[in-house]
């Protein structure tokens, strides 16, 4: 229980039908989801979100202290190949976590993806016969009708997510075996291949990083004609100059580091598009805003008038198509579609989410802080390769990191 | 044990609880004799289950004012289980049985005859056997309690309580639940434990069992004990303006609502118990409100009253009946976006169950009802929400840094505002408001009150339920009272007044109470 965490449970009326003497509940010490720095009071939520982000900088900068070597005097790291690389273990993570979370905001779990993406990798190789489009566009879909089935059962048969998805996990690993006959099918198709090893070429790479900075600074300047149309205060020239110079140089900074090494990798591509999708469906439609409001308090979300059937199987469906793509990204790094592909991926998405600030019970959570999850996890794996850690111990810290992000989210609110 | 007529078995001195911000017991004391059974009564909130949760234990010894004693001896009881070892049982109205268990082990949790930390089953059930024939229950022990009725539910609960010996019984509305054959069996065995010594304190808002069964009554009011005496020596209308004694002051803004059309009608509404099958919480009830009146619903807790509005609203589907009418026309609400589209908004009571989401954003309570009426039905507008927001913190006075403050930090009162605009953000026509001052401060009610007053002025219909008497009295311009489901009776403002308007809801009928 979560949020009674931050409630002092001691001297409260105890309620009974009879009890909650009007007067009596007044004013009681309420749960506080902010926390105060300075004079800043940050929802907690995000504020884990911060705190990842910077150990995951701590993370980094131990990292490149420890790969510091005759050959790489200043660190291997964070050196553009490394970076690089490490960016491209992500991102089936990445991916998967930012349709996890919206599944997770929403109170519900998916416990099944990873044998969903194992299953639609098989179903896309196979279907290379069929040409690209198919082949392709038949991962996603499986992803998708796999997605709806579970969210159907989950909002229209009332049946537990977790119990409907731990069947999908095994019903869906039995299925790949079976589809497969457990052999493992290469891709040959080179336009598949790639989305899973190659670069865009360098001058793409650019064209796409103006493109980003240009949608930056539209956003920017169309937000303050709006705040301005319903009369409230907008930002002044020299915030809104900050606001688009600061993600414009590490727009620019990205792409440069990335060209050094022969471009921007497609996995990466794919990543940020599908997380700016995610952030923009949970921060900025009515469906996202639905599903924080159906986590949090389903009661009040059903009695605003929200459907809840409808918004639980949309947030499967969401999650179905995010492992189709998933499914592709692996499939083609790997460089075949294997009977074991996607193997405890589940559980790597619902860690990022969770390292990333979202809460279990639902209702809390970010895009960004699940992507920030997914890259601190796939840093900790990459640098100790790096080192030769040995992979059990890898596993290991992973766990423990883990259980100490919660732990520590846990003592600040206890706290605040 | 022999009935020992008389001597005080318990007594309570002077007992005094505070919560914050609020006094619940104000130097109340009570005394209960062997074999006697000493009824509380009270508005809502008057303080008789504060009382007894101060006498179980749930309150430990500190955290109230005033002593205890039982026999003579003073008790300082640290929780539930001290307070049991005493010989006092509480059953709450809420029984607290495990569904999944058998009667014998429900009976026995947590005391289990036991041999080196094995359960001896076989005593465990032939002295449960034992109890419940005490009580006339023929039912087998081993059964599960989820297969029993809500009566011998409760009755298991009194074998509970015997079986830890007690000697004190704390009986909290127990026949709320119970259909009538079910009141008659309880009473039997209430007789039989009375000619045995137990004393027993029994809590109800239904004064003609009160009077059938008590020897003597305490009426609670606010905190305070406004007098004990002997049954025969008291009539309903004396308790009745015991209870309500308060003056409706001057703290209602006085406004003459000029009455429109009707807008909202509710024919033979009922709704039914989630948990028993045709059990009917409302029953048949029908009311109006025209644009601009303010409909007051009165009635004690159990009367029906959230679980009407809950029905009339959509959220209740598949167990309500009745027609509803909007502008005269039949109109069907299955669920609440229906009833938000039809122009219902539904000030919910317990706001943090009902209302809010705790953890997020001011704004993003306030635009949740009326989210695709302020953006667009797919994209959310963040701006034209905010400007929304702003507006109605300022129209309502709503104390917080900004619309981006989150809703768990605020006052109660602040957050019964945000509950509020969310819902005028829909632009409703008809507005239900159910206990919308509870658990909150005398400035925000206050407020609220001239918000009330304001909104009929502009014409909304408003449905006001309330626990507070002086409140629907001095808001509404008709008053409908409702008792077990049912209408008692209705009132206008001019003739409501708080003694006839308790009448009703302790049961009897507008004529007898006229």
């Amino acid at each position: 229980m979560e949020r009674s965490a931050g409630e002092p449970e001691t001297d409260r009326p105890v309620v009974t039908a009879d009890v909650a003497p009007p007067g009596v509940v007044v004013e009681e010490a309420t749960s506080a989801p902010q926390t105060r720095i300075g004079r800043f009071a940050i929802p907690t939520a995000s504020l884990r979100a911060y705190t990842m982000l910077f150990a995951l900088v701590l993370i980094w900068i131990f990292f490149q202290w420890a790969t510091i070597s005759e050959q790489h005097p200043y660190g291997l790291f964070l050196g553009a190949v490394n970076f690089s690389k490490l960016l491209q273990q992500m991102a089936v993570t990445g991916v998967l976590a930012t349709g996890m979370l919206m599944v997770i905001v929403a109170g519900q779990i998916d416990l099944s993806v990873g044998a969903v993406a194992g299953f639609a990798g098989v179903v896309a190789a196979t279907w290379q016969d069929y040409g690209l489009v198919p082949s392709l566009s038949a991962a996603v879909l499986v992803g998708l009708l796999i997605g709806a089935t579970q969210g159907a059962l989950v909002a229209y048969a009332n049946i537990p997510a977790f119990i409907v998805t731990l069947g999908g996990l095994l019903a869906w690993r039995g299925a790949v075996l079976g589809y497969s006959e457990g052999n493992t099918i290469p891709v040959v198709l080179p336009v598949f291949k790639s989305l899973g090893r190659d670069f865009v070429a360098p001058p793409v790479g650019i064209a796409l990083g103006v493109a980003a900075i240009a949608a930056i600074a539209w956003i920017n300047v169309r937000r303050n004609q709006a705040r301005r149309r319903h009369n409230l205060t907008a930002a002044g020239t020299g915030v809104t100059a900050l606001r688009i110079i600061l993600p414009a140089l590490l727009v620019v900074g990205f792409v440069l580091l990335m060209n050094s090494q022969g471009g921007v990798p497609i996995p990466v591509i794919v990543l940020l598009a599908v997380a700016i999708v995610g952030a923009f469906l949970t921060e900025r439609t009515t469906f996202g805003r639905y599903l924080y409001a159906i986590g949090g308090n389903p009661d009040a979300a059903r009695l605003s008038g929200i459907s809840l059937r409808k918004h639980i199987l949309a947030a499967f469906c969401v999650m179905g198509v995010v492992a189709g793509i998933a499914s592709l990204l692996h499939t083609a790094r790997v460089g075949s579609a294997t009977p074991d592909a996607g193997n405890l991926m589940e559980l790597d998405a619902i860690a990022a989410c969770v390292i990333g600030g979202t809460s279990l019970m639902g209702g809390r959570g970010t895009v960004f802080g699940a992507v920030v999850g997914a890259l601190i996890m796939a840093s900790l794996d990459n640098g100790m390769s790096l080192l030769d850690v040995e992979s059990y111990i890898q596993n290991i810290v992973k766990g423990a990191v883990l259980v100490a992000a919660v732990g520590f989210d846990m003592l600040g609110r206890r706290r605040g | 044990m022999t009935a020992t007529n008389g001597a005080a078995l318990l007594e309570m001195r002077n007992i005094t609880k505070t919560f914050p911000g609020v006094r619940a017991l104000d130097g109340v004391s009570f005394d209960l004799r062997a074999g006697e059974l000493h009824a509380l009564v009270g508005e809502n909130g008057a303080g008789k289950s504060t009382l007894m949760k101060v006498l179980g234990g749930v309150y430990p010894h500190g955290s109230y004012g005033g002593e205890i004693f039982v026999d003579g001896k003073p008790q300082r009881f640290g929780g539930v289980r001290e307070a049991e070892r005493a010989g006092i049982a509480v059953i709450f109205q809420e029984l607290s049985l495990v569904r999944e268990m058998t009667i014998g082990e429900n009976i026995f949790l947590g005391r289990e005859p036991r041999r080196f930390g094995v359960v001896r089953r076989e005593e465990l059930y032939s002295r449960a056997t034992r109890l419940l024939e005490n009580l006339r229950l023929a039912v087998d022990p081993r059964t599960p309690i989820g297969e029993l009725g809500i009566g011998q539910q409760q009755l298991v609960e009194i074998a509970k309580a015997l079986s830890q010996e007690a000697r004190i019984l704390v009986l909290d509305e127990p026949t709320a639940a119970l259909a009538n054959a079910e009141v008659e069996t309880l009473f039997r065995i209430l007789r039989d434990l009375r000619a045995r010594g137990v004393g027993m304190i029994y809590i109800s808002h239904k004064l003609d069992e009160v009077f059938r069964m008590s020897d003597r009554i305490t009426v609670l009011r606010d905190g305070r004990t406004v007098g004990t005496d002997k049954t025969t020596d008291l009539d309903e209308r004396r308790v009745i303006a015991r209870m309500v004694g308060r003056e409706v002051g001057d703290i209602f803004p006085q406004a003459d609502h000029t009455r429109g059309q009707v807008v909202f009608e509710a024919r033979d509404v009922t709704v039914e118990d989630p948990n028993v099958r045709g059990k009917l919480l409302v029953k048949r009830v029908s009311f109006r409100v025209r644009a601009g009146e303010v409909l007051g619903v009165a009635g004690l807790m159990g009367a029906g009253r959230s679980d009407l509005l809950m029905g009339v609203f959509g959220a209740h589907a598949g167990r309500t009946g009745g027609e509803v009418f909007i502008d005269g026309a039949r109109t069907h609400i299955t669920r609440p976006a229906d009833a938000i589209r039809k122009g219902l908004g539904f000030v919910t009571e317990d706001r943090k169950r009902f209302g809010l989401l705790l953890d997020q954003t001011i704004l993003n309570n306030m635009t949740l009802a009326g989210l695709s009426k302020l953006s667009g039905r797919f994209l959310t507008d963040e701006d034209a929400e905010t400007a929304a927001g702003e507006r109605a913190m300022v129209d309502l006075r709503i104390k917080a840094n900004s619309v981006l403050t989150v809703a768990g930090t605020l006052s109660g009162g602040n957050q019964q505002k945000v509950v509020l605009a969310k819902w005028l953000l829909t632009n409703p026509r008809v507005l239900f408001l159910d206990e919308p001052t509870r658990g909150i401060d005398v400035g925000a009610k206050q407020e609220i009150y001239r918000e009330i007053n304001r909104l009929a002025r502009e014409g909304l219909a408003i449905v006001l339920v309330s626990s507070e008497l002086p409140e629907v009295l001095g808001l509404s311009d008709r008053v409908l009272v409702l008792h077990e489901g049912r209408v008692t009776g209705e009132f206008t403002r001019a003739d409501a007044t708080p003694e006839k308007v308790m009448a009703c809801a302790t049961g009897h009928t507008q004529e007898r109470a006229a």
